[in-house]
């Protein structure tokens, strides 16, 4: 997602989850929004943020947010910090494993800050999110 | 009932054990009942490696069978018994201490006994040989109250026996009857070379003397007479002039012997009764005794094949041999004296350099026959292929001895070898078993060694192994491709190198100038890791906190439920009681799960990560520092309570532990580093286990090197001995930014040596004699590492920037919610699935 601009009317949808400068450049942070733990990863070069879930459905913790950034073939990817396994940032597939997705967020910076869309929430069925959606 | 035959082998040296060995892998060992009679009070052990027992070596490093061996497979051992006689018509082996045994089969690995000449004075006191552990007990006991040692024999044996004498601080001289040193593999400017050049060692050589007599000295406790008159005073004499074969036991049943001694042994390695046979240096096959133990081996093989029916032969063996005598390489090949009908010879002198080189090839220049290598021994594994494979030589025989010009190459490509050409003669490993076990996956030395047992004896051979293993690769259409990953097509040393030579601080401007893309949690990790070592900046840094995995990020361990543990320096496992009582508070007040670690210290699970900052202010105010338990660097040095406590200590252990560890800390490294120092050879520290290892002895630290604990064992090897302190440092710096600059991503230091070629000779090239001339560029490059170290916790804990990010939301004071203990033993712990379901509908309800 590339931080856009002031294009849209105050849409009730992105909700404000911090600063832009509360941001890890390179690395990864944790919000706490509607109740979900998201990891909000910034990419400085590409000046791009991605947004996904912050539990690792393999590991079975809260802690994507702390692995390693990069890509894989071009796709951008977080390692877990668990057991390494990578994560697509755009589409939350696992690349070891295509069956197991974690959740992804529509992410956007807004006047320097950092809003996320949370709504898409109930029609994604991930049995690996039920513990931590409770 | 049971139909198996009864076995028995008389014997348990180092042929016997490998009879036993090869036997036990193979499917016939189910039809046989084995005994063995061993007469020393120990199993096997390494009797090539003899004199390593001089630098620092137990006899329990030198055994060749696991204390298991003979229990696992079922092998009845008789220790200390030697067997007295065999009764060939009741097929029954009576031993000393009057056990008899019933045998079908009989193996008579009895082996051979040192020569002892028949010279008036001969069994004095303090005139000893060197053969059996015993021996070397009695000389080291002798030593004590000796200034000065003689080897009677100036052979192979005398040579390594000179060596342990030297050793063990003695003056010491090598009495040779033949003209020159070596008389059986090296032709006089050969042996005359070796002289000069053992000689500029310290030994004294004295060669064409035929001793007559042995008797009081006035300044030391023996005299020896020469035939030309002169004398000789010294306080020991060791006789190593050759061995005689063991066959009294087959004499005295009337199997038949040579002339000269020996068990008379067929192809099959038969004695002249069919159920028994012979192997090793008892046994005389076509007139010759061989006293190498890889021709032992080999007739071992031969009969355990047959027992299993297989037609194997011993049709002789390549007595060929490369070693290392007082650090002086020889190597001798076929026919190193030209006696073979109209051989020529060429050969190389260099003076200068000490090297000596010559070729015996064929009348029509096309067979290699021999050849004697003294100073430089590089060509050996070629010359030996040439030799043994019959390979037609090139043109100029001689471009193979003469120091190679710029551009031409005079090696022997592996694919010039026939499959049928052996590769280690240890365990006789083929070029065609190489290639098998390639054909089926194996891509590194390491996992040959594991698959083959190739260069897994000696080790001389690795060179070779690496050639056959590359073009075999090659051939396989197996890129070996070392690139770290997508993003750089270097390896680690490559990338490690480029931000040497172009001073390259950041990533960013790695990835710039050498990679693509964006990075990964491989090179990130590795390079963030390589800038550590070289520049030793904070790991937090903004541009090299991305690099980092989480635990370097954290600067704590991340557990399985995302918490994370902390581990406060204790420099040699020492901590005072109100230390000990301040971690206490640390861990009560966070009720932490508190657990002693392995490498002494203590470790405090269950934190979470807004509690690290406020859990450190807390230790670094009572005096701790970083363990860096969380990163690629030293974790401990463990050590015992040596000198200062034991009644055993024969140096303060605890002292230098804690030295190496303050000195070392925070050095980032391709693998975690782990250290040990005992105060004894007791070895309580367990030093053997480790990346280095030191152990105390009277003259000084042992220093031990890339031994493993963990998933795959592996016991460290001795570096270097008797080392003052100052040494003892020099060295393990030099080592450890040689690892940091050469190793692989996450390559401990035992596998780094394993794939090393050269192994521990070239490691200890490197570090101790300066081959690469890199001594002083290592040490510096630690010393900066050293004077650039920080407590990371305490930059940390200082800077408000920094601690912003040890929150689990960026956005919210509140904790995981995921993370739930249980109670287990007083102590927390993370909750299993089953206990998290029940807490949740707790909650809910």
């Amino acid at each position: 997602m590339k931080p856009s601009g002031d294009t849209s009317k105050k849409d009730p949808s992105w909700k404000d989850v911090c600063s832009a400068d509360d941001l890890q450049p390179n690395s990864g942070v944790c919000v706490l929004v509607e109740g979900q733990q998201v990891a909000i990863f910034f990419l400085v070069k590409e000046n791009a943020v991605y947004a996904i879930h912050n539990y690792d459905p393999i590991g079975r913790a809260n802690v994507l947010s702390r692995g390693v950034i990069g890509d894989i073939k071009g796709e951008p990817v977080v390692a877990s910090p668990l057991y390494k396994q990578h994560f697509n940032l755009k589409t939350g597939v696992c690349i070891e494993d295509g069956q197991i997705t974690v959740l992804v967020y529509p992410i956007r910076i807004y006047n320097g800050r950092v809003e996320i869309q949370v709504t898409v929430q109930e029609v994604i069925e991930a049995p690996a999110h039920e513990e931590a959606n409770v | 009932m049971t139909t198996k035959q009864s076995l028995v082998v008389i014997g348990n040296g180092m042929v016997g054990q490998h009879f036993l060995a090869s036997l036990a892998a193979s499917p016939v060992k189910d039809s046989y009942h084995i005994t063995t009679f061993c007469e020393e009070p120990r199993a096997a052990y390494d009797r090539v490696h003899l004199s390593a027992f001089f630098s620092g070596k137990t006899a329990a490093d030198l055994a060749l069978a696991d204390e298991d061996f003979f229990a696992a497979n079922g092998i009845t051992l008789h220790l200390g018994d030697k067997a007295d006689h065999i009764d060939r018509s009741s097929k029954t082996v009576t031993s000393a201490k009057g056990v008899t045994i019933a045998y079908d089969t009989l193996v008579l690995a009895t082996g051979s006994y040192p020569f002892v000449p028949p010279v008036p004075g001969h069994d004095r006191p303090n005139c000893l040989v060197y053969r059996t552990i015993e021996d070397l007990e009695a000389i080291a006991n002798a030593a004590k109250s000796s200034k000065v040692g003689v080897v009677v024999g100036g052979g192979l044996l005398g040579l390594e026996a000179a060596k342990a004498l030297t050793d063990l601080g003695l003056e010491t001289h090598v009495v040779e009857f033949a003209p020159r040193l070596m008389a059986v593999q090296l032709d006089e400017s050969g042996g005359a070379m070796l002289r000069c050049k053992v000689e500029a060692l310290g030994l004294q050589v004295h060669t064409g003397k035929n001793t007559t007599l042995i008797t009081d000295g006035k300044q030391c406790v023996n005299k020896m007479c020469f035939a030309d008159g002169e004398e000789l005073e010294t306080d020991i004499v060791l006789f190593s002039a050759g061995i005689r074969p063991r066959d009294d036991i087959a004499r005295a049943c009337s199997l038949e012997v040579g002339q000269r001694g020996g068990i008379v042994i067929d192809n099959q390695c038969k004695t002249s009764d069919p159920d028994i046979y012979a192997i090793g240096e008892c046994a005389l096959w076509n007139g010759m005794i061989y006293g190498l133990v890889a021709p032992g081996y080999s007739m071992a093989r031969t009969v355990v094949a047959n027992l299993a029916g297989e037609a194997a032969n011993f049709t002789g063996a390549d007595m060929s041999t490369k070693l290392k005598l007082m650090g002086v390489d020889v190597a001798s090949i076929g026919d190193a004296h030209a006696k073979s009908q109209g051989a020529l010879v060429y050969t190389y002198q260099n003076g200068a350099s000490e090297v000596y080189k010559r070729l015996v090839v064929s009348q029509d220049k096309k067979q290699l026959l021999g050849a004697v290598l003294v100073g430089e021994v590089s060509g050996y594994g070629t010359l030996l292929q040439y030799c043994l494979n019959g390979i037609e030589l090139p043109e100029n025989p001689d471009a193979l001895i003469l120091p190679p010009r710029s551009d031409e190459s005079v090696g022997l490509g592996p694919d010039a070898l026939p499959l049928s050409a052996q590769i280690c003669s240890c365990y006789d490993v083929t070029k065609g078993d190489v290639c098998q076990a390639i054909a089926a996956g194996c891509t590194s030395i390491g996992e040959l060694k594991a698959e083959t047992k190739a260069s897994t004896g000696c080790g001389g051979c690795a060179p070779l192994l690496k050639s056959v293993m590359d073009c075999e690769l090659v051939k396989h259409g197996i890129e070996v491709n070392t690139d770290i990953c997508e993003h750089f097509p270097y390896t680690r040393q490559d990338l490690y190198n480029l931000v040497v030579v172009e001073q390259i601080k950041t990533f960013d401007d790695l990835l710039e100038t050498h990679g693509k893309g964006k990075g990964c949690d491989i090179c990130k990790p590795a390079i963030g890791s390589i800038l550590a070592s070289y520049w030793n900046e904070y790991v937090l840094a903004k541009e090299h906190l991305g690099l980092q995995d989480t635990n370097d990020t954290f600067l704590a361990n991340m557990q399985k439920d995302g918490t994370y543990s902390v581990v406060p320096r204790i420099t040699g496992g020492e901590i005072s009681p109100d230390m000990l009582i301040a971690l206490g508070q640390v861990g009560k007040k966070y009720k932490l799960y508190t657990k002693i670690t392995g490498g002494q210290r203590v470790d405090l699970f269950g934190a979470r990560v807004d509690q690290l900052p406020h859990i450190w202010k807390e230790l670094i105010a009572a005096g701790f520092e970083s363990g860096h338990a969380y990163g690629k660097s030293l974790r401990t040095v463990k050590s015992c309570v040596g000198s200062s406590w034991c009644r055993y200590g024969i140096d303060d252990s605890v002292g230098l532990a804690i030295e190496l560890e303050n000195r070392y800390k925070g050095l980032r490294s391709p693998h975690k580093l782990k250290f040990a120092v005992s105060g004894c050879t007791r070895e309580c520290a367990e030093a053997q286990s480790k990346d280095i290892g030191v152990i105390a002895t009277e003259s000084g630290w042992n220093m031990y090197v890339c031994g493993n604990g963990g998933m795959k064992p592996r016991h460290a090897d001795l570096f270097a001995t008797s080392l003052d302190k100052e040494t003892l440092i020099k060295y393990i710096d030099r080592l450890l930014i040689f690892y940091v600059r050469t190793a692989n991503r996450l390559q401990r230091t035992s596998v780094w040596m394993e794939n090393m070629e050269g192994g521990l000779d070239y490691l200890k090239s490197v570090v101790i004699d300066d081959k690469l001339g890199l001594c002083e560029q290592l040490e510096q490059q630690m010393e900066h590492v050293i004077n650039t170290y920080q407590c990371e916790w305490k930059t940390t804990i200082e800077d408000e920037n920094k601690l912003k990010r040890f929150r689990h939301f960026i956005n919210s004071d509140q904790p995981d919610d995921n993370v739930v203990f249980v109670e287990e033993r007083g102590q927390i712990r993370p909750a299993d699935e089953e206990e998290r379901k029940h807490f949740k509908m707790m909650e809910v309800a």
